[in-house]
């Protein structure tokens, strides 16, 4: 476990640097197509001879830019209507509610990929679609949460001061349930790198030609026969991406000792 | 009673993925009529298509006949195949019925050895070796995992066909790939509560009769350990219909979840809503029915009116 964290941190360092870096992934070049790695082609060429180790370094960066967005928009919403419906309730709550029911009825990759479909393909679109998906797990967490806390003393005591209440959620809920959002927002993190990766893989992603962990194992695998490193290495490297916030997230919920709940 | 009460509470949200569905297929922007026909296409072919089907009425009117068609089970006609999207689904349905059922076995059979193995040797070697495995489990893309059991089960091994659906040696692969993170969560789960009711009193007293860890473990730990596997594979149900439309895909397995994603991606606006619909009520169904199960497996549940999760 210590060392999948120190490969993940050096993984993060790396990604730093790629701006620093002299990197050009769209350099076609006839000789390197579908070479085996070498030293002065670290994980070999692609179909077109382009260098995979730089298009896997520009793919991490687009792929954590967009779970980055993905998963800061659909919190920021999602709190916010989780602690309307919470602290509100009453018909509020009950409208809110059935919408989060309704997107909940869709296994979230089929509606992710529908609505990406049918926006049509691009990196806007694609975010958008993830974000519809992705708001209603914050906000039924928030709710849940804030619902548990409405009639503690401290905010019975908030009330009887007169406090308003953004004042309330600001300084008297949200705190309290930062922790398990933060948790939710970790493995939101790694399911949103997931997501974006299998909409490339199914062409409504990233569009080439700019690369995406996803349509790389697409192209990949259908050269998997004669090039196997074309497909290993995006594979390998999402799947050390997730396994490295699936720990974060693990270690998270241990230290700040929350139970995992459905609801 | 609480069997009623869950039914209208699923036929609501029935009826409000119905109109999510319509949102989706009518409301967001984008031309079926253009797809077809192309961008330079005559305006009077483009008007004689749209009147064909429908699309040049009001929303209202379009949403009126969309209704008239849920009620009467027909689902419009396919862009693409020119035949009742109703007649498509139904031909897909077995194949995706028999992958998810596959994947299910698969993954539960794994995660009750793996879980029970987890509990047994706790914080072992044997313990950690379990956890790391789920936790790669959860982690690793079924999009990828694909495509690396092609290479070594059918390309490197020879025993399994690359993909399509011919009999059972075809089903194992993608039942594999689809049943993989089930499989992971399951275990998990079922490690943590083994280990939660390994405190248990009746544990203790089952003990003190003198039972042997291994009867401890079978009759009285994994009976109350499995109540909220039940729940979590109820939910996680939506995960597999998810999944299956990325795996059917990779295996190119004729089912409606490759159905889906051709849909799409040939903007076949009927077939699109066909299937997004179909999956989302299949999926309500099978969690109203896990609800309904986790009530009669415990009786403290049928009384009191809630399930674990909901």
């Amino acid at each position: 476990m210590r060392l999948l964290s120190i490969v993940s941190a050096l993984l993060l360092l790396i990604l730093a640097a790629t701006p620093l870096m002299n990197l050009q992934p769209d350099l076609i070049r006839l000789d390197h197509i579908l070479q085996t790695p070498s030293p002065a082609l670290w994980l070999g060429g692609d179909e077109l001879g382009r260098s995979i180790a730089e298009r896997l370094l520009l793919g991490a960066r687009l792929s954590l830019m967009v779970a980055l967005v993905v998963v800061s928009i659909s919190g920021l919403f999602g709190i916010a209507v989780g602690l309307l419906a919470g602290y509100l309730g009453g018909w509020v709550d009950q409208f809110i509610m059935r919408i989060v029911d309704v997107v909940l009825a869709f296994p979230g990759l089929l509606l992710a990929i529908a609505l990406a479909g049918l926006l049509g393909p691009g990196i806007d679109n694609l975010m958008i679609a993830l974000v519809t998906v992705g708001w209603v797990g914050f906000a039924r967490l928030t709710r849940a949460q804030v619902l548990s806390l409405r009639e503690a003393d401290h905010v019975q005591a908030g009330h009887a001061l007169g406090s308003s209440g953004w004042f309330i959620a600001r300084f008297h809920l949200l705190p309290l349930i930062a922790a398990p959002l933060m948790i939710e927002a970790t493995f939101g993190l790694a399911g949103a790198v997931l997501a974006e990766a299998g909409l490339s893989f199914l062409g409504l992603g990233i569009q080439p030609p700019a690369p995406s962990w996803g349509s790389m194992i697409r192209d990949g695998a259908r050269f998997m026969l004669v090039a196997p490193h074309y497909v290993l290495a995006p594979g390998s490297a999402l799947l050390l991406v997730v396994l490295a916030v699936n720990l974060v997230g693990d270690r998270l919920r241990d230290r700040l000792d929350i139970r995992a709940q459905v609801d | 009673m609480l069997i009623i009460k869950r039914t209208l509470a699923a036929l609501l949200v029935i009826f409000g993925v119905s109109v999510a569905v319509f949102v989706l297929t009518h409301v967001i922007p984008g031309d079926p009529i253009e797809v077809m026909l192309g961008e330079r296409a005559q305006a009077a072919d483009r008007a004689a298509l749209a009147a064909a089907y429908g699309l040049d009425r009001s929303l209202p009117e379009q949403m009126l006949h969309y209704y008239q068609g849920l009620l009467t089970l027909d689902l419009g006609e396919s862009f693409h195949y020119h035949r009742p999207v109703v007649e498509l689904i139904a031909e897909r349905l077995p194949a995706t019925a028999e992958l998810a059922v596959a994947a299910m076995v698969v993954s539960l059979l794994v995660a009750l050895i793996l879980g029970m193995v987890s509990a047994w040797y706790r914080n072992s070697w044997i313990d950690d070796g379990a956890r790391v495995l789920s936790l790669l489990g959860v982690s690793i893309p079924n999009f990828w995992l694909g495509p690396m059991l092609i290479l070594a089960g059918a390309v490197m091994l020879g025993w399994f066909p690359v993909s399509g659906r011919q009999g059972f040696s075809s089903l194992v692969l993608p039942a594999i790939t689809l049943g993989t993170a089930l499989a992971a969560i399951v275990a998990r789960m079922l490690r943590n509560s083994l280990l939660e009711i390994a405190e248990a009193d009746f544990v203790r007293t089952a003990r003190a009769k003198g039972l042997s860890e291994w009867t401890i473990l079978w009759r009285h730990s994994l009976r109350n350990a499995l109540l909220p596997v039940v729940t979590l594979v109820g939910l996680q149900i939506g995960a597999i219909l998810g999944g299956s439309v990325i795996v059917e895909t990779v295996f190119s397995w004729p089912g409606v979840g490759r159905l889906t994603v051709e849909a799409i991606q040939s903007r076949d606006y009927p077939l699109v809503q066909g299937c997004v619909l179909l999956i989302a009520v299949l999926y309500v169904v099978i969690n109203l029915l896990t609800d309904v199960a986790y009530g009669l497996i415990d009786p403290r549940i049928r009384l009191s009116g809630s399930a674990g999760a909901n």
